[in-house]
């Protein structure tokens, strides 16, 4: 258990980037991981099929059938049709990206669900060329890629086998770089990076001032630091009844109290405050403790 | 305004951001410095996130005017939090905010109209004209495709078979009737069908020319290989013409567009080649830089490549179907050759002399 929370978190340290805006602040950036960049993709693609099943239908509806476009066309209506048709297949494989990328949000729909969106490197600004250059490699980087897998490119002999190795050299990229380039975002100077939501919650002193009914002293308020502070927070926003009499115990025996049952919410709501207040003072003469072994 | 106007009605009215009351009930430091400031940093979000759905008719003017006190605002108070407050879901809050007011502040300053207008006004022509390099190595590499292919077919007229798909040559091979092969050159009686025979050839010469420059990654070795690789294949049909007799009608049948075609393809060529090149060669940069600075130039390039070849195509499935005479037509592809030279020699953007 310990094990794997060390590994994720330095594997999430590891993503971490520094922006520094031209105001002088540094705001940290997280690298996008590369499985929920393939996540999005496989979205963006699901969402392209589904347009096309939705234009395919409606087609239905006003009654041309599908066969009608390749073969040889006469009615006028019909050519339009096939114009559209072969329009709009350029237009998800060249544009789809092009467009939502261009956008306020800078990322495509798959993109945005999974909190994600492309930036420039080095925190300049993004501008219209580098989308460009990063969605026109997208094409040797995933459509040729499929297209070669649909059509059994393996049956082609040793150029098949030579092929498959030069494209996989494109899939593999983002692996073989810190910042989980694909090709696409080398050459256009661009990452993908997280680009969370928060909602502001509520101010955590606001809750009836218990500082009289516990008093915490010195050496009680020493024994844990920022960290436990922070899942002391968490603990208290989710109210979970459980967990806060588990937590609640934990403290108890660490600083040697003796309370009783039901006033849970009431103890690490005032132990809280406390240690809060505690720290924070801390902080403003430099002295920041960051876990309880520091 | 109409829009104070529906402001009145319930529905479109937007919920009113109102400052705590109980400040002074926190009891701590920290929390009352941030109770004092969120109205702004909600202030802030909301005009965000009008900005983000792309709908900034929906800000009002007072915001607007406050938005770069709002964002240094936010951005000074994340500064003071980190140090100060321990409030852990408020710094994440701050943090998420000021970075996507970030994006916003210093995002995309053009629309996608205003980057079409100054692209085509100069943009496009002063980065084919920085390529130029570039532009002569795969001149040179689709000439000497075209001399292969016609070498090869006129020494071994078997290499036809080998470098023309069968489904292409469509009865046009070494040794064939000559009236067949004019037959193939004849305008068609009517345009009917030409539309989607147009849009189907800007799809797929679109694909090809994207291809030649996404291969160019690869130190541009991909790339030259496909623009030979293309040329030998007109080099032999060349051959097969000239053989016939027919070398002047096969030329100007094919200058109708070829000249904007093949033109949009040598651009599309020397655009992969300029990455390559510059990621083999990045000089005094990291290859990173190197790559970005052209990768950048070469998609201005891509992006012009794509429009000529909507023209070539609509040339293509057109003009040429329709015009017979080949003087004409000679013509025509005459005049797309010179506009498009004399386009990317001369047009200049405005403010390059300003700045």
């Amino acid at each position: 258990m310990t094990k794997l929370q060390t590994a994720i978190s330095t594997a999430n340290a590891r993503r971490e980037r520094e922006l520094i805006t031209p105001e002088g602040l540094a705001l940290p950036l997280r690298i996008a991981s590369r499985g929920s960049r393939a996540l999005a993709l496989l979205l963006d693609l699901f969402f392209l099929f589904v347009g096309f099943v939705v234009f395919f239908t409606m087609l239905g509806f006003i009654g041309l059938n599908i066969n009608l476009i390749g073969g040889n066309t006469q009615s006028p209506a019909l050519e339009l049709v096939g114009i559209v048709f072969i329009l709009a297949l350029f237009f998800s494989r060249y544009g789809y990206f092009l467009w939502f990328e261009l956008g306020a949000r800078g990322a495509t729909p798959g993109k945005r669900l999974l909190g994600m969106r492309v930036a420039a490197r080095g925190g300049q600004r993004l501008t219209t060329e580098m989308v460009i250059a990063r969605n026109l490699m997208r094409d040797v980087e995933v459509f040729i890629p499929a297209f070669f897998l649909m059509g059994n490119g393996f049956d082609a002999g040793l150029s098949g086998a030579a092929a498959f190795v030069w494209l996989a050299v494109f899939v593999l990229f983002p692996f073989c770089n810190r910042d989980a380039l694909r090709a696409g975002d080398l050459v256009a100077g661009t990452f993908v990076v997280e680009a969370p939501r928060a909602k502001l919650q509520d101010a955590m002193s606001l809750a009836p001032d218990h500082s009289q009914t516990y008093r915490f002293g010195e050496a009680e308020l020493s024994v844990y630091g920022e960290h436990e502070l922070q899942v002391l927070e968490s603990v208290l926003r989710n109210g979970d009844e459980a967990a806060m009499h588990e937590v609640a115990q934990a403290i108890c025996r660490k600083i040697g109290w003796d309370m009783g049952r039901g006033d849970e919410r009431e103890f690490l709501t005032s132990f809280y405050a406390a240690l809060r207040a505690h720290l924070e003072s801390g902080m403003r003469f430099g002295k920041r403790k960051k876990d309880k072994f520091s | 305004m109409a829009l104070d106007y529906l402001r009145k009605i319930p529905w479109f009215r937007q919920a009113e951001i109102v400052a705590p009351d109980d400040i002074e009930a926190a009891s701590l430091r920290s929390d009352r410095f941030r109770l004092e400031r969120e109205v702004d940093w909600q202030r802030l979000e909301r005009i965000v996130t009008a900005l983000e759905k792309g709908r900034p008719k929906r800000i009002t003017d007072d915001d607007l005017l406050d938005l770069p006190v709002l964002y240094r605002k936010a951005a000074s108070s994340l500064a003071v939090a980190r140090e100060t407050s321990l409030d852990a879901a408020a710094i994440a809050y701050l943090d998420a905010l000021v970075r996507r007011a970030w994006f916003q502040i210093y995002g995309p300053r053009e629309t996608l109209t205003g980057w079409l207008r100054g692209f085509l006004g100069g943009g496009w022509s002063r980065a084919v004209r920085a390529i130029w390099l570039d532009i002569c190595i795969a001149l040179f590499f689709m000439v000497a495709g075209t001399v292969v292919g016609w070498l090869l077919v006129s020494r071994e007229p078997d290499w036809f078979y080998a470098l023309v798909p069968g489904a292409m040559s469509g009865g046009r091979e070494p040794g064939a009737d000559p009236e067949v092969l004019r037959q193939s050159l004849e305008p068609t009686a009517n345009a009917d069908g030409l539309s989607i025979f147009a849009t189907y050839l800007f799809s797929n010469n679109t694909g090809v020319a994207i291809l030649a420059f996404a291969l160019g990654f690869a130190f541009g070795i991909p790339t030259l290989l496909l623009l030979i690789s293309n040329m030998t294949l007109l080099g032999a049909l060349l051959f097969v013409f000239a053989e016939a007799g027919l070398g002047y009608e096969f030329v100007a049948w094919l200058s109708v567009h070829g000249t904007t075609e093949l033109g949009a393809i040598l651009l599309a060529g020397a655009a992969g080649i300029h990455v390559g090149r510059s990621m083999a060669f990045p000089g005094q940069r990291s290859v990173l830089a190197a790559a970005q600075g052209a990768g950048v130039r070469a998609a201005q390039v891509m992006a012009g490549a794509t429009i000529m070849l909507v023209v070539a195509g609509l040339l293509e499935g057109f003009v040429r179907q329709l015009v017979g005479e080949p003087s004409a037509r000679l013509a025509i592809g005459g005049a797309m050759l010179a506009f498009w030279c004399l386009y990317f020699a001369g047009m200049r953007r405005r403010q390059d002399r300003a700045v």
